[in-house]
C-alpha cells in the first residue's frame, strides 16, 4: 500500500471521529443549557476552548452566544475544526483514495457528506439542532459500521482504526481540560448544583453519563469521573483504552508487515504508563499539566506513525 | 409515452424510421417504453442521477476549482444491432492496426515518408512527435494499447470517424456506470432485451497490458495508473480504473528512479513497478527529458523506459496518430500499411496548409466546421452554419495568419436519438467513441461504448466539458 494512502486513511477516520464528538459536545452543552439557567455562557465558552478556536470566532461575532456558537462549530467553513470543514475534508480524502475502500465504505463517507452539507446550507436553529446532532453521530457512526461490517482486514483497516483512536484520544483529553478547573479537587464546590452540571456536562461529552452512574450510583465527584475517563479500561472513550487499542493496532501492523516499528514500542511504552497510572497520581501532578504532557505524547506518537509509514516521505 | 409526434427528425435517427415507425433494433424497446407513464420514467430519470451522486461519479471543469459535478445521464439507450457493430468493430479494428503500423514505422524507418505518402513537414514541426522516441520500439511492437475511436453516423455514409484518440482517451468509466445505473433502475429491461456485456472491460485492460509484458512471463508484474491528481477532471475514471483493475493509483510525488526501475513509495519503502497505464500528458512524465516544471511525472522516468524496464501505455510520442494534421492521410496510411481499402470511412476533411484547399475554406466558412489541429475538447473551433458574421470574420484573419494550424470539415448532419426532457422525448444530436484494447496478441474491442448526446436542441457539441451529457449504448445479442 502506498504511503500515501495510508495517510489519506488515517485522515479520513480522524476528521469522522472529529464530527462525531463534536456533535456530542454541542450535544451535552444544549442539554445543560436547557435545564441549568446559570452560567450557561460558560458551556459555550469552554466548546470553542476545546478546538482553540476562540479567538476567530470573536473576531467574527463579537460576542459569545448559544447560537453563533452552534453555527460556527458546525457549519461554519471558515472553522477548519467546524463539522462541515471536517466532514468535507473526510469526504476529499475518501475521494481520492476510494479505490481503496470498499465501493460500500466510500458511498457511506460521500452520502454523509452530500447529507451534513445539505442540512448545513441552512443555519441551525434550536428546532433542528437535536435533529441535526443525531443525524451527525448515527451517520458517523454509520461508516464506522460500515468499516467493520466490510473492509478487509489489513493494513488499509489497521490504519483506519489508528486514525480513530488517536482522534478519540486528543478528543477526550481536550473535553477534559476545558473543564479541568471544574474537576479539581475542592471542598468549597463539591456539592453544588453548578458543579454537578459541569461534570455531568463531561460525562454527556463522551456519551459516559449513564453508564457512570450505572457504576457508580450517581456518586459525582471529581476524582470519580476523571478516573472514569483517563483510566478505565471498559469505557470506550476513556483515554487508557485508545491507548490500549493503539498499540494494539500497532502489533497488528508489525505482525502484518514482519517488522519492529519505532512507533510500536513508543506507544508500548505509552501504554504501559498510563496502565501503572492512578489518579492520585493525575492530581498529584496536576490535571491541567498531565493533559498538556499526554497530548503532546500522544501528538509524537503520531509523528512517528506518520515517519514509520511513510505517509509523506 | 405521449408527445411522440412533436418529435423532431433531423436526418438520421437511430430509434426512429419515421415518427411512427422504429428501426428494427428499437422494437423491443420501443414496445416497452410505448407501456412506461411518462411519471415513472421522469421518476427513474430523478434516480439515475442520484444514483451518480451518491456514487461520486463526478468530474470538475478546469478553471472551475470549487465545483463538482454529475455528467447528465439520460435513461434512453443508444442501441446498435449486432449486424452494424460486427461492421463497426471491423472498421476499427483495422484503424487501430494501422495506427500502430504507422508508429512503429514513424519512429523506425519512416517508409511512409520515403515513398512520398505523408509530406515529412507534418512530422518535423509537430509537437506531438517526440524526437526521443526515435530508433526505441516499446516492448511488444505496442505503441497505442488503448484506443478510443470518435465515430459519427451521417445519412450518406453511415458511421465515419470524427477523430482518433491514441493518447489517453478518456470515458470508459461513464460506459461502464452508465451501465450499470442501467441495471439498477431498469432490470426489467435486461431481461427482455439481450444486450452484450461490457463489465470485464477492466479484467481485459489488465490483461492486455500484463500480455505486453515479455521479461519473466510468469513472474507476477506490479501495474500502477500515474494519475495528474485529484484535480483533474477524469481522477474519478482513474480511481475507478485503479479500484477496479486492483492496482495501485499513484502520482508523480509517489515516486522514485530507484535501481533503474520507477519504484513507489509505500508504506514499507520504495517498490519497483513494472507497468504504468499513464494519465499523465507525454509533456509532464518526465522534467529531465519534456517540460522542466512538470511535477506531475518523475525525473528519469524516460531513461527507465528506454532501457526496457518499464512498460509505458501508451507509449509516450503516440500522440503523433492522433494529430488532426495527420487524421486526413489515415485512409492512405490503412492502404499503406495494410493494403487494404478502408472499412471506416474519414470525415472529408481540407487542410488549410494546402492553397487549393485554403481558398475553398476561406470561401465557404459560412458552412464549415474549422478546427485547430492540435486542440481537443472541442475548444478552439468554428462552426460556421451556427456561428455570427462577426466571429467569422475574426477567424478569417486567424486562419490566414497561421493556415498549418487548421484543418477544415463540412458541417456534419450528426444522427439523432431520443432523450428524456420535461417535454417528453425530444431528439439530440450523438456521437460513439468505441474503446479499444491492442496487445501483442490482438485487438479487443467492448462492444458499444460511450455515447455522447449534444442536450441542447440542435446543437453539435456533445463534450462534457460544455454541456454534453451521456447514454448507455446496447448493443444487441441476436445470433
Amino acid at each position: 500500500m502506498l504511503g500515501k494512502t495510508a495517510a489519506h486513511i488515517f485522515w479520513i477516520f480522524r476528521y469522522l471521529e472529529r464530527c462525531e464528538n463534536t456533535a456530542r459536545l454541542i450535544n451535552a452543552s444544549h442539554f445543560i443549557s436547557l435545564t441549568q439557567k446559570q452560567n450557561i455562557a460558560n458551556h459555550w465558552d469552554s466548546i470553542l476552548n476545546v478546538a482553540g478556536n476562540k479567538k476567530p470566532f470573536l473576531s467574527k461575532y463579537g460576542a459569545i452566544n448559544k447560537s453563533a456558537v452552534i453555527n460556527f462549530t458546525l457549519r461554519d467553513k471558515t472553522n477548519p475544526s467546524s463539522v462541515l470543514s471536517s466532514i468535507e475534508n473526510a469526504r476529499q480524502n475518501a475521494r481520492i483514495v476510494r479505490n481503496n475502500l470498499t465501493k460500500e465504505l466510500f458511498e457511506t463517507i460521500n452520502e454523509t457528506y452530500l447529507k451534513l452539507s445539505e442540512i448545513f446550507r441552512r443555519p441551525i436553529n434550536e428546532k433542528n439542532l437535536l435533529n441535526t446532532l443525531s443525524i451527525i453521530r448515527t451517520k458517523c457512526q454509520l461508516t464506522r459500521g460500515t468499516l467493520h461490517g466490510t473492509m478487509l482486514r489489513d493494513d488499509t483497516y489497521i490504519f483506519a482504526r489508528m486514525g480513530s483512536f488517536i482522534e478519540r484520544a486528543d478528543n477526550t483529553s481536550r473535553i477534559l481540560d476545558m473543564k479541568y478547573y471544574v474537576l479539581l479537587p475542592s471542598a468549597g464546590f463539591v456539592g453544588s448544583t453548578v458543579d454537578n452540571a459541569q461534570w455531568e456536562n463531561i460525562l454527556r461529552s463522551v456519551s459516559a453519563y449513564r453508564s457512570y452512574n450505572w457504576l457508580n450510583e450517581y456518586e459525582f465527584n471529581p476524582s470519580g469521573i476523571c478516573k472514569y475517563l483517563i483510566l478505565d479500561e471498559r469505557l470506550p472513550r476513556s483515554l487508557i483504552f485508545c491507548n490500549q487499542n493503539i498499540y494494539e493496532n500497532l502489533i497488528a501492523i508489525s505482525k502484518y508487515y514482519n517488522k519492529n516499528f519505532r512507533s510500536l514500542s513508543r506507544s508500548e511504552k505509552f501504554y504501559e504508563e498510563m496502565l501503572n497510572l492512578t489518579i492520585e497520581k493525575v492530581f498529584e501532578e496536576g490535571l491541567h499539566e498531565f493533559l498538556v504532557r499526554y497530548l503532546k505524547n500522544l501528538f509524537t506518537l503520531a509523528t512517528i506513525i506518520e515517519t514509520d509509514f511513510r505517509f509523506y516521505r | 409515452m405521449d408527445g411522440i409526434n412533436l418529435y423532431k427528425l433531423y436526418h438520421f435517427d437511430e430509434m426512429f424510421d419515421d415518427i411512427s415507425k422504429p428501426h428494427s433494433c428499437y422494437m423491443d424497446y420501443n414496445e416497452w417504453l410505448s407501456c412506461e407513464e411518462p411519471r415513472n420514467l421522469k421518476k427513474k430519470q430523478i434516480e439515475a442521477n442520484e444514483f451518480f451522486r451518491k456514487v461520486g461519479i463526478t468530474f470538475s471543469v478546469y478553471g472551475d476549482l470549487e465545483e463538482e459535478r454529475i455528467i447528465p445521464f439520460d435513461i434512453i439507450p443508444r442501441i446498435i444491432s449486432e449486424k452494424k457493430w460486427l461492421a463497426i468493430s471491423k472498421g476499427i479494428e483495422q484503424r487501430v492496426k494501422a495506427l500502430n503500423y504507422f508508429l512503429n514505422d514513424i519512429y523506425n524507418q519512416q517508409e511512409i515518408i520515403k515513398a512520398g505518402i505523408l509530406p515529412l513537414e507534418l512530422i518535423k514541426n509537430n509537437d506531438s512527435f517526440l524526437n526521443e522516441m526515435i530508433g526505441f520500439t516499446p516492448p511488444g511492437g505496442i505503441y497505442t494499447h488503448i484506443v478510443g475511436i470518435d465515430l459519427v453516423r451521417t445519412p450518406n455514409d453511415d458511421f465515419v470517424v470524427l477523430e482518433d484518440n491514441t493518447r489517453t482517451p478518456s470515458g470508459v468509466s461513464y460506459m461502464l456506470e452508465n451501465r450499470q445505473t442501467m441495471l439498477q433502475i431498469f432490470p426489467e429491461l435486461f431481461d427482455k432485451i439481450k444486450i452484450k456485456n461490457v463489465t470485464n472491460y477492466p479484467l481485459s485492460l489488465l490483461q492486455s497490458l500484463k500480455e505486453c509484458c515479455s521479461i519473466n512471463k510468469d513472474s507476477k508484474k506490479i501495474i500502477a495508473i500515474l494519475t495528474p491528481g485529484p484535480h483533474n477532471s477524469a481522477y474519478f475514471e482513474h480511481a475507478f480504473l485503479a479500484d477496479e483493475m486492483g492496482v495501485e493509483l499513484i502520482e508523480g510525488n509517489d515516486l522514485k528512479i530507484k535501481d533503474k526501475k520507477v519504484c513507489m513509495r509505500t508504506t514499507q519503502g520504495y517498490k519497483p513497478i513494472d507497468i504504468i497505464y499513464r494519465r499523465v500528458d507525454d509533456q509532464f512524465l518526465d522534467p529531465l527529458t519534456f517540460n522542466p516544471t512538470s511535477i506531475l511525472g518523475v525525473p528519469g522516468l524516460m531513461d527507465v523506459y528506454k532501457s526496457g524496464n518499464l512498460i509505458l501505455a501508451n507509449a509516450p510520442g503516440s500522440g503523433i496518430a492522433d494529430d488532426k494534421a495527420i487524421y486526413s492521410y489515415i485512409p492512405d496510411i490503412i492502404n499503406f500499411y495494410i493494403g487494404e481499402k478502408p472499412l471506416l470511412k474519414n470525415v472529408k476533411t481540407w487542410r488549410c496548409s494546402e492553397k487549393a484547399h485554403l481558398k475553398y475554406v476561406i470561401d465557404n466558412l459560412e458552412s464549415l466546421v474549422i478546427k485547430e489541429v492540435h486542440g481537443s475538447g472541442g475548444y478552439g473551433m468554428l462552426i460556421g452554419p451556427k456561428s455570427t458574421k462577426k466571429k467569422i470574420a475574426s477567424f478569417k484573419k486567424k486562419i490566414l495568419k497561421n493556415p498549418n494550424k487548421y484543418i477544415a470539415q463540412p458541417t456534419l448532419e450528426l444522427s439523432t436519438v431520443p432523450v428524456l426532457t420535461n417535454k417528453g422525448l425530444c431528439s439530440r444530436h450523438i456521437d460513439l467513441r468505441p474503446f479499444v484494447l491492442v496487445s501483442p496478441n490482438g485487438i479487443k474491442i467492448t462492444p458499444g461504448g460511450l455515447t455522447r448526446v449534444a442536450l441542447k436542441d440542435g446543437s453539435l457539441v456533445v463534450n462534457s466539458s460544455q454541456g454534453g451529457g451521456t447514454k448507455d449504448t446496447w448493443v444487441l445479442e441476436e445470433f
